[in-house]
Protein backbone atom coordinates (compact mmCIF):
# COMPACT_ATOMS: atom_id res chain seq x y z
CA UNK A 1 0.00 0.00 0.00
CA UNK A 2 1.60 3.52 -1.17
CA UNK A 3 2.37 5.93 1.38
CA UNK A 4 -0.06 8.30 0.35
CA UNK A 5 -2.81 5.87 0.46
CA UNK A 6 -2.07 5.15 4.13
CA UNK A 7 -2.12 8.74 4.97
CA UNK A 8 -6.11 9.01 3.02
CA UNK A 9 -7.18 6.12 5.16
CA UNK A 10 -5.79 7.60 8.47
CA UNK A 11 -7.47 11.31 7.71
CA UNK A 12 -10.22 8.87 6.88
CA UNK A 13 -10.85 7.04 9.94
CA UNK A 14 -10.70 10.66 11.34
CA UNK A 15 -13.10 11.96 9.25
CA UNK A 16 -15.68 9.42 9.75
CA UNK A 17 -15.18 9.54 14.17
CA UNK A 18 -15.83 12.81 13.91
CA UNK A 19 -19.16 12.42 11.94
CA UNK A 20 -20.18 9.58 13.91
CA UNK A 21 -19.89 11.50 16.71
CA UNK A 22 -22.05 14.24 15.33
CA UNK A 23 -24.97 11.53 14.65
CA UNK A 24 -24.51 10.27 18.38
CA UNK A 25 -24.50 14.00 19.63
CA UNK A 26 -28.10 14.70 17.56
CA UNK A 27 -29.32 11.71 19.10
CA UNK A 28 -28.42 11.87 22.45
CA UNK A 29 -27.94 15.24 23.58
CA UNK A 30 -31.17 16.78 25.41
CA UNK A 31 -32.08 20.31 23.76
CA UNK A 32 -32.10 22.09 20.60
CA UNK A 33 -29.33 23.83 21.58
CA UNK A 34 -26.60 20.99 22.01
CA UNK A 35 -28.17 19.08 19.01
CA UNK A 36 -27.27 22.33 16.52
CA UNK A 37 -23.59 22.64 18.51
CA UNK A 38 -22.96 18.82 17.89
CA UNK A 39 -24.08 18.82 14.72
CA UNK A 40 -22.52 21.86 13.01
CA UNK A 41 -18.93 21.54 14.80
CA UNK A 42 -18.52 17.79 14.80
CA UNK A 43 -19.75 17.22 11.22
CA UNK A 44 -17.49 20.43 9.65
CA UNK A 45 -14.64 18.83 11.41
CA UNK A 46 -15.33 15.34 9.83
CA UNK A 47 -16.12 16.66 6.03
CA UNK A 48 -12.04 18.80 6.85
CA UNK A 49 -10.86 15.19 7.49
CA UNK A 50 -12.28 13.87 4.50
CA UNK A 51 -11.23 16.30 2.17
CA UNK A 52 -8.19 16.42 3.44
CA UNK A 53 -8.06 12.74 2.93
CA UNK A 54 -8.87 13.43 -0.40
CA UNK A 55 -6.18 15.76 -1.16
CA UNK A 56 -3.74 13.49 -1.68
CA UNK A 57 -5.54 11.43 -4.20
CA UNK A 58 -5.85 14.72 -6.67
CA UNK A 59 -4.27 14.62 -10.10
CA UNK A 60 -4.06 18.88 -10.47
CA UNK A 61 -4.63 21.82 -8.05
CA UNK A 62 -7.66 23.00 -9.35
CA UNK A 63 -9.03 20.09 -7.66
CA UNK A 64 -7.37 20.99 -4.51
CA UNK A 65 -8.54 24.35 -4.94
CA UNK A 66 -11.81 23.12 -5.75
CA UNK A 67 -12.16 20.69 -2.27
CA UNK A 68 -10.52 23.80 0.27
CA UNK A 69 -13.03 26.07 -1.51
CA UNK A 70 -15.82 23.79 -0.75
CA UNK A 71 -14.60 22.96 3.11
CA UNK A 72 -14.62 26.53 3.57
CA UNK A 73 -17.70 27.48 2.28
CA UNK A 74 -19.81 24.59 4.30
CA UNK A 75 -17.75 25.81 7.45
CA UNK A 76 -19.03 29.53 7.12
CA UNK A 77 -22.43 28.07 6.06
CA UNK A 78 -22.74 25.99 8.71
CA UNK A 79 -21.57 28.44 11.40
CA UNK A 80 -24.09 31.05 9.69
CA UNK A 81 -26.60 28.42 10.02
CA UNK A 82 -25.78 27.26 13.76
CA UNK A 83 -25.79 30.96 14.91
CA UNK A 84 -29.57 31.76 12.75
CA UNK A 85 -31.45 28.86 14.16
CA UNK A 86 -30.14 29.86 17.52
CA UNK A 87 -31.05 33.01 17.14
CA UNK A 88 -34.50 32.23 16.11
CA UNK A 89 -35.37 29.42 19.01
CA UNK A 90 -34.15 32.17 21.52
CA UNK A 91 -36.44 34.37 20.19
CA UNK A 92 -39.26 31.76 20.04
CA UNK A 93 -38.71 30.65 23.38
CA UNK A 94 -38.72 34.24 24.39
CA UNK A 95 -42.06 35.32 22.87
CA UNK A 96 -43.93 32.16 23.34
CA UNK A 97 -42.46 31.45 27.29
CA UNK A 98 -42.75 27.78 26.40
CA UNK A 99 -39.88 25.36 28.06
CA UNK A 100 -36.74 25.38 25.88
CA UNK A 101 -36.72 23.44 22.82
CA UNK A 102 -36.92 19.54 23.93
CA UNK B 1 -8.33 1.46 -1.75
CA UNK B 2 -11.57 1.52 -4.05
CA UNK B 3 -13.03 -0.89 -1.13
CA UNK B 4 -11.90 1.97 1.32
CA UNK B 5 -13.55 4.48 -0.26
CA UNK B 6 -16.67 2.20 -0.79
CA UNK B 7 -16.57 1.32 2.87
CA UNK B 8 -16.30 4.79 4.28
CA UNK B 9 -19.15 5.39 1.79
CA UNK B 10 -21.03 3.04 3.88
CA UNK B 11 -20.76 4.36 6.93
CA UNK B 12 -21.93 8.06 6.25
CA UNK B 13 -25.16 6.82 4.32
CA UNK B 14 -25.58 4.99 7.22
CA UNK B 15 -25.18 7.83 9.79
CA UNK B 16 -27.40 10.03 7.02
CA UNK B 17 -29.78 7.44 7.61
CA UNK B 18 -29.52 7.58 11.45
CA UNK B 19 -30.48 10.92 11.09
CA UNK B 20 -33.28 10.56 9.37
CA UNK B 21 -34.54 8.17 11.26
CA UNK B 22 -34.05 10.37 14.58
CA UNK B 23 -36.56 12.82 12.40
CA UNK B 24 -39.28 10.65 12.34
CA UNK B 25 -39.38 9.94 16.05
CA UNK B 26 -39.60 14.14 16.28
CA UNK B 27 -42.87 16.38 16.14
CA UNK B 28 -40.84 19.56 16.42
CA UNK B 29 -40.03 20.99 12.87
CA UNK B 30 -36.23 22.42 14.28
CA UNK B 31 -35.03 18.93 14.37
CA UNK B 32 -35.87 18.18 10.89
CA UNK B 33 -34.08 21.05 9.74
CA UNK B 34 -31.44 19.42 11.88
CA UNK B 35 -31.42 16.48 10.00
CA UNK B 36 -31.11 18.29 6.73
CA UNK B 37 -27.87 20.02 8.27
CA UNK B 38 -26.70 16.05 9.07
CA UNK B 39 -27.59 15.42 5.32
CA UNK B 40 -26.00 18.62 3.92
CA UNK B 41 -22.36 18.21 5.66
CA UNK B 42 -22.77 14.45 5.44
CA UNK B 43 -23.86 14.29 2.07
CA UNK B 44 -21.62 16.47 0.77
CA UNK B 45 -18.45 14.00 2.00
CA UNK B 46 -21.13 10.98 0.56
CA UNK B 47 -20.67 12.54 -2.58
CA UNK B 48 -16.75 13.16 -2.50
CA UNK B 49 -15.94 9.32 -1.59
CA UNK B 50 -18.46 7.97 -3.61
CA UNK B 51 -16.94 9.95 -6.27
CA UNK B 52 -13.41 8.98 -5.84
CA UNK B 53 -14.98 5.01 -5.31
CA UNK B 54 -16.00 5.40 -8.81
CA UNK B 55 -12.70 7.45 -10.38
CA UNK B 56 -15.11 10.28 -11.34
CA UNK B 57 -13.60 13.90 -10.48
CA UNK B 58 -16.80 15.23 -11.43
CA UNK B 59 -18.28 14.59 -8.18
CA UNK B 60 -16.37 17.20 -7.30
CA UNK B 61 -18.24 19.96 -8.57
CA UNK B 62 -21.33 17.79 -7.69
CA UNK B 63 -19.97 18.30 -4.21
CA UNK B 64 -19.69 21.70 -4.15
CA UNK B 65 -23.39 22.76 -5.34
CA UNK B 66 -24.39 20.22 -2.86
CA UNK B 67 -22.50 22.34 0.09
CA UNK B 68 -24.22 25.60 -2.02
CA UNK B 69 -27.69 24.23 -1.81
CA UNK B 70 -27.14 23.13 2.32
CA UNK B 71 -26.58 26.70 3.11
CA UNK B 72 -29.22 28.27 1.60
CA UNK B 73 -31.94 25.92 2.82
CA UNK B 74 -30.45 26.10 6.04
CA UNK B 75 -31.05 30.00 5.97
CA UNK B 76 -34.07 29.78 4.15
CA UNK B 77 -35.79 27.65 7.17
CA UNK B 78 -34.23 29.90 9.61
CA UNK B 79 -35.77 33.31 8.29
CA UNK B 80 -38.95 31.73 7.34
CA UNK B 81 -39.93 27.62 7.64
CA UNK B 82 -40.48 27.91 11.68
CA UNK B 83 -43.57 26.36 12.38
CA UNK B 84 -44.72 27.08 16.18
CA UNK B 85 -45.22 23.44 18.00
Amino acid sequence: MPFIDIISGLLLAAGLFFFTAGTVGLIRLPNLYSRLHALTKADVLGLGFTVLALVPQTQNWVEVFKLLLMWILVSVSGATVCFLIGDRARRHDAETEEVPHR
Amino acid sequence: MTMLWWLVSVVLLVNVLVGLAFVTTRKGSPDALLSSLLFGTAGVALTLTVGQALGQPRAVDIALVFALLTAVIGVAFARKGWMSR
